[in-house]
């Protein structure tokens, strides 16, 4: 049974229909990169998976939990899914060890003891044992948007969304979070994410997802999604990227 | 009659006073609270509540302090309640306080970026922990000059209350003016009164909006 399984997935806003019917499984353990034009859906897709979209039809169900487009009560979805966003979205008024302790204090109620271990953990899992006490501000890009990974871990969720994580990095920036990235998929993490970074995914992913105005156009193993495109429309967005 | 010295003038007014700060401070802090209930409802989810608070701020704002300082002292003993002036005073002015300062926090809620609600639902808080933790502790730093220069405000409505016969500084004006025929004198001194209690006020919103424009 797949970890996440989304079934006839329709969006719209206003008369705009933007998720046109999607269907997508995906399994325990597996990095999933969606990719397709500007416009094509991909984020709102992704915000579908937990709640912060809210859907017209279809079914969202996520390691056992089942919401559909009558569900208001979220909570227990969101704490199987976590995500990463692409600007950060620190809470600028907590330090980096807060921003990990915070959910797991007041949604989990996690005793103080243990909260500090925690963040000690998750910080130095991406590499940033030694910023525990530093300000948002006080971070580079790259530092703050591991918090915000290690904010999301801090959760232990099933299943990590990332939606273009690295794209409002500098791109010297860019690789010390790709390394992090690819070091919870090597972990076993199951990912879901969002990516311009075509030699990443590639590298990375099981499964490549090329979305088309609303729907799910190509998907398949990234070899043969870039080696061998079916469609027109993705033959062209390969070319364009380069 | 009466002979008034100089300092037996500033010996009054300093008593009555007492009473404006009294009933700034009465207003403000009663309007802090009720200001916060409405907040809240302002940004409920539900419609109705939405509309209904929206309507008690337009009010407020869209009528004299005066008009409302009335209606609440008429309104009260037409049914029955014969409520004392200050009682009156305090109410209408915490009324007052409350739809401005929701207002004001409101917007300072709103300048809370989208990212930071997004984030937190996305780590599954409730709208009430959302609230707690994240949006109004920044909506707070915000919120201070703005609201310590709202005092001001308050402060000076205070004023309007002598109408009805509370005796705070402006009524001890007036009668310490009937007593001694030195209008010029006395309001002048009731004026800088005025203006001690509310400088200061007007000087920290300043410098503590400099200081968290510049802070994180
Ligand atoms: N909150 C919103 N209100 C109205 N329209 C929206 C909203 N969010 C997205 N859209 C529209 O939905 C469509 C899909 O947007 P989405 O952000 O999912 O695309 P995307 O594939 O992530 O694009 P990009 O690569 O630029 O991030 C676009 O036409 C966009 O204008
Ligand atoms: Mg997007």
């Amino acid at each position: 049974m797949p970890l996440v399984d989304l079934i006839g997935i329709h969006k719209s806003f206003g008369t705009n229909p933007v998720l046109r019917g999607i269907d997508l499984s995906v399994h325990e353990g597996q990095v999933v990169a969606l990719i397709g034009r500007s416009g094509s859906g991909k984020s709102t897709l992704l915000r579908t998976i937990n709640g912060l979209e809210h859907i017209d039809d279809g079914v969202i169900s996520v390691d056992g939990e089942k919401i559909d487009a009558r569900d208001t009560d979220l909570r227990a979805l969101r704490l199987k899914v976590g995500m990463v966003f692409q600007q950060f979205n620190l809470f600028p008024h907590l330090t980096a060890a807060e921003n990990v302790m915070l959910a797991p204090k007041v949604v989990k109620k996690a005793p103080q003891a243990e909260l500090r271990a925690l963040a000690v953990e998750m910080l130095e899992k991406v590499g940033l044992g030694d910023r525990l006490d530093h300000y948002p501000d006080q971070l580079s890009g790259g530092q703050q948007q591991r918090v915000a990974i290690a904010r999301s871990l801090a959760m232990r969720p099933r299943v990590l969304l990332c939606d273009e994580v690295t794209s409002a990095l500098d791109p010297e920036l860019v690789a010390e979070v790709l390394a992090v990235v690819r070091k919870l998929a090597d972990d076993g993490m199951t990912l879901i994410m969002v990516t311009h970074e075509m030699r990443f995914a590639r590298e990375v992913c099981d499964q490549l997802v090329f979305m088309h105005q609303g729907r799910i156009h190509e998907s398949g193993p990234p070899e043969q999604v870039f080696s061998a495109p079916q469609t027109e429309e993705l033959r062209q967005f390969l070319g364009g990227i380069g | 009659m009466v002979e008034f010295a100089f300092s037996d003038i500033v010996w009054n007014l300093l008593l009555a006073l007492r009473w404006t700060a009294l009933l700034s401070v009465v207003a403000f802090i009663g309007g802090g609270a009720v200001g916060l209930l409405v907040l809240l409802a302002r940004l409920s989810s539900r419609r109705w509540l939405r509309r209904l608070t929206r309507g008690y701020i337009e009010v407020f704002q869209g009528t004299p302090l005066l008009m409302q300082l009335f209606l609440t002292f008429f309104g009260l003993s037409l049914v029955g309640l014969d409520v004392p002036a200050w009682l009156a005073a305090g109410l209408a002015l915490t009324l007052f306080t409350s739809a401005f300062l929701a207002e004001i926090w409101r917007g300072c809620v709103e300048a809370v970026p989208r990212g930071q609600w997004e984030a937190s639902s996305s780590l599954a808080l409730t709208y009430l922990e959302q609230m707690r933790w994240v949006i109004l502790p920044q909506a707070l730093r915000l919120a201070v000059a703005p609201t310590i220069g709202f005092s001001v405000q308050v402060v000076k409505g205070t004023a309007v209350t002598s109408i009805i016969g509370f005796v705070e500084l402006t009524k001890a004006g007036t009668m310490i003016t009937n007593a001694t025929f030195q209008p010029f004198l006395v309001y002048g001194l009731v004026a800088l009164f005025y203006f001690l209690l509310c400088f200061p006020l007007s000087l920290c919103a300043k410098s503590l909006e400099r200081k968290f424009h510049a802070a994180r």
